[in-house]
């Protein structure tokens, strides 16, 4: 069981409030992910609810229980570093197994655990290897494979992928994902890259300086954000912001539109632009059109190949059922 | 920092150190080479380098006169009992200062350091009274205590130096497995950072070794360690040079035989961890 509640929690670090008051329910078996920029204070967050930092007000309860004051080493709880923070003087056995040796399981039963643990993670033929001679993504599953072992109430994964290359990066969110579904154990997941939150995440919050942004699925946060911040931020390319005398027309000082929700046109439309820089991506080309009267370039989704050049006119015309509408604030107008 | 380095610039430096490294290690060869010559041929105006009577006869005297075994088991207990007692009380003291620093951690660190300037004599009297009124006086236990005293400063500040150089998040993933204090420090500092610890204990026992102060004016006859039984040959009546440098001879043997062998490790305590 791993329900995780968190009831204004606050954070400060001297004079510095790094996270004011904030609630957040995170329910059995869920994925949940904190993402947000830099410095949002999602690291922080993960850091409260492992316990290697003190909140400054407010409570955290596991499954029910006040865990406020408990030591990490008594949350049940596992942790994977973005550094692996692996043991250099252990070999992947022993690595593997410290968490167990700490909870003084009897010799067998370690090895038993140990070993099943490395065939899930493919890692049984280093499994008499000191971490200095693997790869990263091997170090990555034995950071894994050291959380796992001991059947914790929860997951937290602070950044786990960042230093692993691109392509080991989508390789290890799918096996991560796979042990999510295969565990059915709360993950809570912090990362910077919205990309991990959209393809992983069961709920994802985005944080900002410490405030909770948003709290939603995937697609919600996608279809609905609430603000112009998540508007902002969810999606790739980003959402077209667009303000001025085109948005007024809309009913809204701010109007959103998704790059796959423009469509383009040699004749006629709402916007008159020319065609900028454009990213062709095999199944997809997405076109920066710069628009009359709109200053940000237009990113505009088109599939597969179409035949436009750079400096061609052209027309652009938004769907007006994927209109997003804010207000002066920067709220999203129902 | 890659730096073509010419041949003639290697030689001048080269030669430059030997120069030095012989220097240095001149006084420590014309004692041992005096220790093998006769009372009279070792205070002869010119002095001999060669062609006198080689003679293991000062050794024997020596070994006669006094218990040389006894003096050695005492510098021994004594170096190695206040360098094992100092890293006990270092490695946590340095634990907090590098990983739970407070605000005067760096402040605290410089005042202990600061008590290394203090001369030894200045507490001499206090020190002493307090070894009269606990029977410390000629004891190995008193003289552990105060050596290791003398040296935390400086056990504390390698281990800080070291410990400083290991990444916190490994000991934070330890406490995220479920290790308490205990086990952090025993199964996964204390293992990573052996390199840094070696050396802190080695520089110590040398340190601990040569301390001739507090042994001198501590001890008399039951705790007296080498430097104690160097002293009593450096006496003003008679001709004692080469006895006294027989004496000597054997009391740097141990540890100059200990420093050989360990090189590496005492370079590497000597740089302070400044060298990565």
């Amino acid at each position: 069981m791993g329900r995780i509640t968190l009831d204004k929690v606050a954070k400060s670090f001297g004079d510095v409030e790094v996270i004011p008051p904030l609630d957040l329910t995170i329910e059995d078996g869920e994925f949940v992910v904190f993402v947000g920029p830099s410095g949002c204070g999602k690291s922080t967050l993960l850091r409260l609810i492992a316990g290697l930092e003190d909140v400054s007000s407010g409570e955290i309860r596991i499954d029910g229980e006040d865990a406020t004051s408990v030591p990490p080493a008594k949350r049940g709880l596992a942790m994977v570093f973005q550094s692996y923070a692996l043991y250099p003087h252990m070999s992947v056995r022993k690595n593997i197994a410290f968490p167990l040796r700490m909870a003084k399981l009897d010799a067998a039963e370690q090895s038993r655990r140990v070993e099943a643990a490395a065939d899930v993670l493919n890692l049984t033929e280093y499994l008499d290897r000191r971490p200095g001679q693997l790869s990263g993504g091997q170090r990555q599953r034995v950071a894994i494979g050291r959380a796992i072992v001991r059947e914790p109430a929860a997951f937290l994964f602070d950044e786990p992928l960042s230093n692993l290359d691109a392509a080991l990066r989508v390789g290890m969110r799918l096996e991560i994902s796979e042990l999510h579904k295969r565990l059915e154990t709360t993950m809570i997941y912090v990362t910077h890259d919205q990309v991990e939150a959209m393809t992983m995440a069961d709920k994802i919050v985005v944080l900002r300086a410490g405030n909770i942004e948003q709290v939603g699925s995937p697609l919600e946060l996608y279809r609905e954000p609430r603000n112009l911040f998540v508007a902002g931020f969810i999606g790739s390319p980003k959402m077209n912001l667009i303000g001025g005398e085109i948005a007024e027309k809309h009913g809204a000082p701010t109007i959103g539109i998704r790059p796959e929700h423009v469509t383009v046109s040699n004749e006629a439309g709402e916007w008159h632009g020319t065609v900028g820089v454009s990213e062709h991506l095999g199944s997809d080309t997405f076109f920066h059109v710069t628009c009359d009267g709109i200053e940000e370039p237009v990113t505009v989704r088109v599939g597969g190949e179409v035949d436009l050049h750079y400096g061609d006119k052209v027309w652009l015309s938004p769907d007006p059922d994927h209109l997003h509408r804010f207000d002066k604030a920067g709220l999203r107008i129902a | 920092m890659a730096r073509a380095v010419s041949t003639r610039r290697k030689i001048a430096m080269t030669t430059l150190a030997w120069i030095v490294g012989l220097v240095i290690f001149f006084p420590i060869f014309w004692t041992i080479l005096t220790s093998f010559k006769t009372e009279a041929q070792a205070i002869n105006n010119p002095p001999l380098f060669w062609g006198f009577d080689f003679t293991l006869e000062n050794y024997a005297v020596v070994q006669e006169r006094s218990d040389y075994m006894r003096y050695l088991w005492n510098s021994v207990i004594i170096a190695g009992g206040s360098t094992i007692l100092g890293v006990l009380v270092a490695v946590p003291a340095a634990w907090s200062m590098a990983f739970v620093p407070s605000r005067r951690t760096k402040d605290i660190l410089l005042w202990m350091l600061s008590t290394k300037m203090l001369p030894a004599v200045g507490v001499l009297y206090p020190i002493s009274l307090i070894f009269v009124e606990f029977n410390l006086l000629d004891t190995r236990g008193g003289l552990i205590l105060v050596l290791m005293l003398i040296n935390l400063p400086i056990i504390v500040w390698m281990l800080y130096t070291y410990f400083r150089e290991i990444p916190v998040d490994i000991l934070e993933a330890a406490r995220m497995d479920g290790a308490g204090l205990r086990e952090e420090i025993l199964y996964v500092l204390t293992p990573m950072a052996i390199p840094g610890i070696a050396s802190t204990v080695l520089l110590n026992v040398i340190l601990a070794w040569n301390e001739a102060f507090w042994t001198l004016n501590l001890t008399a006859a039951t705790a007296a360690p080498l430097t104690a039984f160097i002293a009593s040959y450096s006496s003003p009546e008679g001709l004692f040079y080469a006895k006294l440098s027989a004496a000597s001879t054997m009391a740097i043997a141990p540890i100059l035989i200990l420093g050989w062998f360990s090189q590496k490790q005492l370079v590497r305590g000597l740089t302070f961890g400044a060298v990565k």
